[in-house]
């Protein structure tokens, strides 16, 4: 059914239809809606046969859903920024121990300073911890990704993050297309636990193993994933068959068949980009884009094929590796082996910096004629970071550099 | 001929032996169906307090529980020497996730078999003084304040055993511990600080707290069978002597755990919705000398110069604790 909603909501209707039996809530912007959402369908008993808990932390979230999804329960949560940072040891651990929660990650920067705005740097900090994550370029696809995830989680035993840009996405009003409950039945099975804490049939899980087992097990993981790849696309396409549309996948590229120049990016602002692109490609340049909706597995077989033509890649970053810059750009370097091209990492939009059209444009432009940084900041105010640099070597207490900037930028 | 006179209670623990009482009111250790839920051959140290009380309480849990028992266990000695892979001494439902999560796990496993209709299956979450009153603290807290149907238990052997003997928030003032050595002007661990996680517990008004003591072990299973007929949010604390970190003789390990209690240092009592409702009365006071004695974290004390003044500190906190909790009938001891 066609419905003019918010993410968010969108995002808790569609977990909702997967029939969740546990959820745990933690208030933390921007994924608040979402369990706001869900609250309410479980107390006025339109979410039938599950829990709601209110939980004291990001930390007792995702443990509370540890204890239930090892008890059988199809288990649910979501968080962003500090919050999935609160729970690191237990996103670790969760993945560890092979269970098929799926937790939405509404994407916001990490702090300090303190920003509650969009960037990817909280998902990025967990993208070793085990679990695969999937990134949502529309509302449409983050509702849909949910669905898939449970399916996906639970047959490989392993969690599923969906990672949905903050407020971008998940405070964004659109058409939504909310599939009906026979057809996510009909898509999703029961949950059917590979290990489960049942009394007529005692195990013990997650006690120590030392040297002797642990790479294998560690390796075991890795495994999983690498099945995954070739998972994700079968869901993909029987998603395809059952809701009547394109979701999901590894990546989905846009006008890059005989592309010179490919743009890389994951989540919403691919939107932004395939715009820019149509105009450049109007204009005559072979220049297109691929988004990565899989970056955990890391698909780098379609990647490698996709570049292997290719002469330029630029990769779009929401997320800086202080010290080194990329963080996407770095993973992509084992998907280029043997592949000669430029390859441009742009950091862009950290803490909700809009990523404007015009500014792609002429990024992409400077790309075109090669004349790109190996890194860039895009729209960087480098007067600011003059001014700020120049302080602190004139005098030893300079103060809290974010306050200065800032003070600067209100005088001007 | 000269007579000697038969002593009923022949251990010197006051604790009546089971061939005295009638079937059904013997230990559920003296059963020949009792569960052995915490199986032999882990690997817990000679005289380990925790393992003993582990195994009373949760097979008086299974008892009371129709064998319908799930734990989930903090990181810590318990989890460490009931365990490594393959091998396990738990013939339960068993889960370790973190160390201060326990209480929030347990949390998650009663919502799921409550979604279920699981009711019959009852949730146990446990660990050491480390992961209850410091690490797994604020997931404790949030368990109780939700009035979750989880009973927690806390063995607490006064410090961070497993890791080397370090200081916790239940470390008894003037213990020397690895990170409250016995030197300089004050030796051992400070007065003035430390959680009375009891109380603590008390003052969310869950439905039921109690302490118990690995000394004690009949009092130990009844009140694991009186937090089992209640549901919602529960908390038992047991003292367990450890012989490693407080450096005692395995064999004494019994005896120090009585001590504590005997001193007034370690009142038993139980509450019911943040209300002390019995505590266990003294029978024989004992100065706290003689259970600081011979404990080695307490040596410093009994040096050349005796610390007087640091043994009356801690006399004055065990006499506290007796007038708090009526713990002495003043009109029979005066």
């Amino acid at each position: 059914m066609l419905k003019q909603t918010e993410g968010s909501h969108a995002i808790a209707e569609s977990v909702a239809l997967c029939r969740p039996e546990v959820i745990c809530a933690y208030p933390i912007t921007p994924q608040t809606h979402i369990v706001e959402g869900l609250g309410e369908m479980v107390k006025a008993g339109d979410l039938a046969n599950c829990e709601f808990i209110n939980v004291e932390s990001e930390f007792a979230a995702l443990s509370v859903a540890i204890g239930a999804s090892a008890a059988g329960a199809r288990t649910y949560t979501a968080t962003a920024s500090q919050g999935l940072l609160f729970m690191a040891e237990a996103v670790y651990n969760a993945a560890g121990l092979g269970l098929p929660i799926v937790m939405t990650i509404g994407n916001r920067a990490i702090g300090a300073p303190i920003n509650i705005w969009n960037d990817h740097t909280d998902s990025m900090s967990m993208r070793d911890a085990g679990w695969i994550q999937l990134y949502a370029e529309t509302n449409q696809e983050a509702a849909d990704l949910h669905i898939q995830a449970f399916r996906l989680a639970e047959e490989l035993s392993m969690p599923v993050m969906v990672c949905v840009d903050g407020f971008i996405l998940t405070h964004a009003y659109e058409r939504i297309d909310v599939p009906t409950q026979e057809q996510v039945d009909a898509y999703l099975p029961p949950f059917e636990p590979r290990q489960v804490l049942d009394t007529h049939e005692p195990v013990s899980i997650g006690a120590m193993v030392g040297p002797e087992a642990f790479m294998e097990v560690r390796y075991l993981a890795h495994h999983k994933q690498m099945r995954a790849l070739e998972l994700i696309p079968q869901l993909s396409a029987e998603f395809k068959q059952v809701f009547g549309r394109d979701s999901g996948g590894l990546i989905r590229t846009y006008r890059a068949e005989d592309a010179k120049t490919i743009v890389v990016a994951l989540g919403s602002v691919n939107g932004t980009i395939k715009d820019v692109i149509d105009e450049l490609r109007d204009e005559g340049y072979a220049i297109g884009a691929a988004s990565i909706v899989s970056f955990r597995p890391f698909p780098s077989d379609e990647l490698h094929e996709l570049l292997s033509h290719a002469k330029r890649l630029v990769v779009i970053e929401k997320s800086l590796a202080v010290g080194i810059g990329g963080i996407v750009s770095h993973n992509l370097r084992m998907a280029l082996s043997g592949i000669s091209l430029h390859a441009y990492t742009v950091v862009a939009g950290l803490g909700g910096r809009a990523i404007t059209k015009s500014s792609l444009r002429s990024l992409f432009e400077k790309a075109l004629r090669d004349e790109l940084e190996p890194l860039t900041f895009l729209d960087l105010n480098q007067a600011a970071i003059d001014r700020e640099l120049a302080r602190e070597q004139a005098q030893r207490r300079s103060g809290p550099s974010a306050e200065n900037i800032l003070r600067d930028l209100g005088i001007r | 001929m000269e007579m000697q006179q038969i002593k009923f209670y022949q251990t010197g623990t006051f604790t009546v032996g089971n061939r005295l009482l009638d079937e059904h009111q013997r230990s559920v250790q003296a059963n020949m169906q009792r569960t052995n839920s915490l199986n032999s051959g882990h690997r817990a140290c000679q005289g380990c307090g925790e393992a003993l009380g582990a195994r009373y309480a949760i097979d008086a849990a299974m008892r009371a529980a129709n064998n319908q028992v799930v734990a989930c266990n903090a990181t810590g000695c318990l989890e460490v020497f009931s365990t490594p892979y393959p091998e396990t001494s738990w013939q339960i439902p068993w889960i370790h996730s973190l160390f201060g999560n326990a209480a929030a796990v347990a949390t998650g496993v009663a919502a799921a078999m409550k979604v279920k209709g699981r009711k019959e299956v009852r949730v146990i979450a446990q660990g050491g003084d480390g992961g209850t009153t410091d690490i797994g603290f604020g997931c404790l807290s949030g368990m109780f304040e939700r009035n979750d149907d989880v009973l927690y238990i806390c063995y607490d052997n006064e410090a961070y055993m497993n890791t080397g003997v370090q200081r916790s928030s239940a470390t008894p003032a003037a213990a020397r511990t690895a990170t409250t050595p016995a030197v300089g002007a004050a030796p051992g661990n400070a007065f003035g600080q430390g959680k009375n996680l009891p109380e603590i517990a008390m003052a969310h008004g869950i439905p039921y707290v109690a302490t118990a003591s690995v000394a004690y072990l009949r009092d130990l299973e009844d009140k694991v069978s009186r937090a089992m007929t209640a549901r919602g949010a529960r908390y038992i604390h047991i003292l367990v002597p450890c012989p490693l970190g407080w450096g005692a003789a395995p064999h004494d390990t019994i005896k120090l755990a009585r001590l504590a209690v005997e001193t007034g240092l370690f009142p038993l009592f139980e509450a019911e919705h943040g209300e002390v409702v019995r505590s266990t009365p003294i029978r024989r006071r004992v100065p706290v000398e003689e259970y600081l004695r011979p404990q080695k974290r307490f040596a410093h004390l009994f040096g050349k110069t005796e610390a007087v003044d640091t043994i009356a500190r801690i006399q004055a906190m065990a006499d506290r604790n007796i007038r708090k909790y009526r713990l002495v009938d003043e009109r029979r001891h005066g």
